[in-house]
């Protein structure tokens, strides 16, 4: 379906949404934004959006894309859109990360396949999980799992001035000790706060449940620290590794390999 | 006689991905199916072998709409296994939380997805345009919903604070009577929702039908009780099974 002519001269940019393997939960996160945001309507043209509205335009500038690519046919819509859109940009932790979705690969394909659908594993296509930039070039990312509604605002605005996205890259304990919050650590419990990516206002670890990054690591962490510390607070290897893996699966593997082939 | 052909190719204003195929012939229907072309996660696989406390937290990334649901699923399974009984305040939170996913996810159906069908446009975006004052309702009710989510389980999508046994965050009393006191105001807005979809021609469709759902002798059943169906049939909810498929 094209685009009719009346949406071909508003003048604005013209955006889309795209949704893979995910739990549609960043999409629902940028309706909710609308909540607080209704004028957002007025900066741009969505042209396209699935899980919103029934038309399809396919002549788009910048691209929102949710969920992760586990299928061949993931793959080529992904690049497709690529050729098509000016600016891709990687809304949420599948998105950007793998997120949950990467915990497959810490099992055998053929394992999680007839785990699930037994004699009818054949029918679902599927292969190893990827981020999106593992696939296409990105221009841009929303860590987070759902992404923050300001965040995407701010992340909107930007795209629309030509600037960067004030993504953070200092870790989410930063926010902890802006808030004054007492450190999970001193109550007892284990936190991925020290190593994940800021920009969630510290959500779970005000919530007494400590980080589990679903943001995705800072640039170069410290991760043995990181893991001595959570050692010290008692946790055991495998705990550790259950933290890690739980929104950074596909990194630690990709990190694991690396290391392996030097 | 007319030959007919629909492709719906990923069916809009719903959850999931889906495409409906449609071939007739001769007036006579060849071929009708609905195909589900979600990509398969395999969380069942996964949350293999993990920690019990993580459970809720990955399974609830099932379902952007109904988070809360398959995170509450899950520390029931979990509590069961453990032979945990969460307190009676627990209890009544966690019925709280569900309550504000019901509104959401009641509120995103009806307003957002489906009534665009009835007032003549294709989707909400142009709704804002033909029906500024039926969206900024929808989109109040939603905040309210949303909050409420936000206030017990930290975040609306995705709830943080609850876990096996209990919560790691309570709301305080303060936010509690505050909260009360927003949704007594909405009884306004809730009225009026009935009243628009009161007025909407919804067609006559209706089939045999076996309906399934949770039932306990004191309240509407979400979360715990008997799974019985339409049909008469019981079952106790370990044997939840015997009554689903995929």
């Amino acid at each position: 379906m094209t685009n009719d002519k009346s949406q071909m001269t508003t003048g604005k940019p013209k955006v889309a949404f795209f949704d893979f393997a995910c739990c549609e939960g960043c999409q629902l996160t940028v309706i909710d934004a609308l909540q607080t945001h209704l004028d957002l309507l007025d900066a741009v043209e969505i042209v396209q959006f699935r899980e919103a509205m029934t038309e399809k335009g396919e002549d788009y500038q910048i691209a929102f894309v949710e969920g992760s690519c586990t299928r061949p046919s993931d793959e080529a819509r992904l690049k497709k859109i690529r050729e098509q859109a000016s600016i891709v940009v990687a809304l949420g932790a599948c998105a950007y990360t793998g997120g949950v979705n990467a915990l497959k690969g810490l099992h055998s394909l053929e394992d999680v396949r007839c785990w699930v659908y037994g004699d009818k594993a054949d029918w679902y296509e599927t292969y190893a999980v990827r981020p999106i930039d593992a696939v296409i070039e990105v221009d841009a990312f929303i860590p987070g799992c759902p992404i923050d509604r300001e965040e995407f605002i701010g992340v909107v605005k930007s795209v629309l001035l030509g600037k960067k996205p004030p993504i953070p890259d200092y870790p989410i304990c930063v926010e902890c000790k802006l808030k004054e919050n007492v450190c999970l650590f001193h109550v007892g419990k284990f936190c991925l706060g020290p190593v994940t990516r800021a920009g969630c206002d510290a959500l779970c670890p005000t919530f007494g449940g400590g980080c589990e990054g679903c943001r995705g690591l800072i640039p170069h962490p410290n991760e043995n620290a990181m893991k001595d510390v959570l050692a010290e607070a008692g946790l055991t290897v495998d705990d550790i590794l259950s933290r890690f893996t739980m929104f950074n699966a596909y990194q630690m593997q990709e990190q694991a390999a690396e290391e392996e082939g030097k | 006689m007319t030959t007919l052909k629909v492709d719906v190719h990923h069916v809009t204003r719903v959850e999931g991905h889906g495409n409906i195929v449609v071939d007739t012939k001769n007036g006579e229907i060849k071929e009708c199916r609905f195909e589900v072309v979600e990509a398969p996660r395999f969380f069942e696989a996964f949350v293999r072998g993990r920690p019990y406390r993580d459970l809720s937290h990955i399974t609830s990334r099932i379902c952007g709409i109904c988070s809360v649901g398959h995170a509450t699923t899950s520390l029931r399974a979990t509590e069961k296994a453990l032979g945990v009984e969460p307190s009676e305040q627990t209890v009544l939170l966690r019925k709280l939380n569900f309550h504000g996913e019901m509104i959401d996810s009641h509120i995103l159906h009806t307003y957002m997805l489906v009534a665009p069908d009835f007032l003549g446009v294709g989707s909400v975006i142009p709704l804002v345009e033909t029906h500024s004052d039926v969206v900024r309702r929808a989109l109040r009710i939603k905040k309210l919903s949303g909050d409420l989510c936000a206030m017990i389980g930290g975040r609306h999508t995705h709830p943080c604070a609850l876990t096996v046994g209990g919560f790691t965050h309570l709301p305080t009393e303060t936010e509690l009577r505050e909260m009360r006191a927003r949704m007594v105001d909405t009884r306004a807005d809730m009225d009026e929702t009935v009243a628009l979809f009161a007025t909407l021609p919804w067609p006559e469709f209706e089939r045999e039908t076996e309906y399934v759902s949770l039932k306990k002798a004191d309240e509407y059943a979400f979360i715990d009780g008997t799974v019985v169906t339409s049909d008469g049939f019981s079952y106790p909810i370990e044997d939840y099974k015997k009554v689903t498929n995929e």
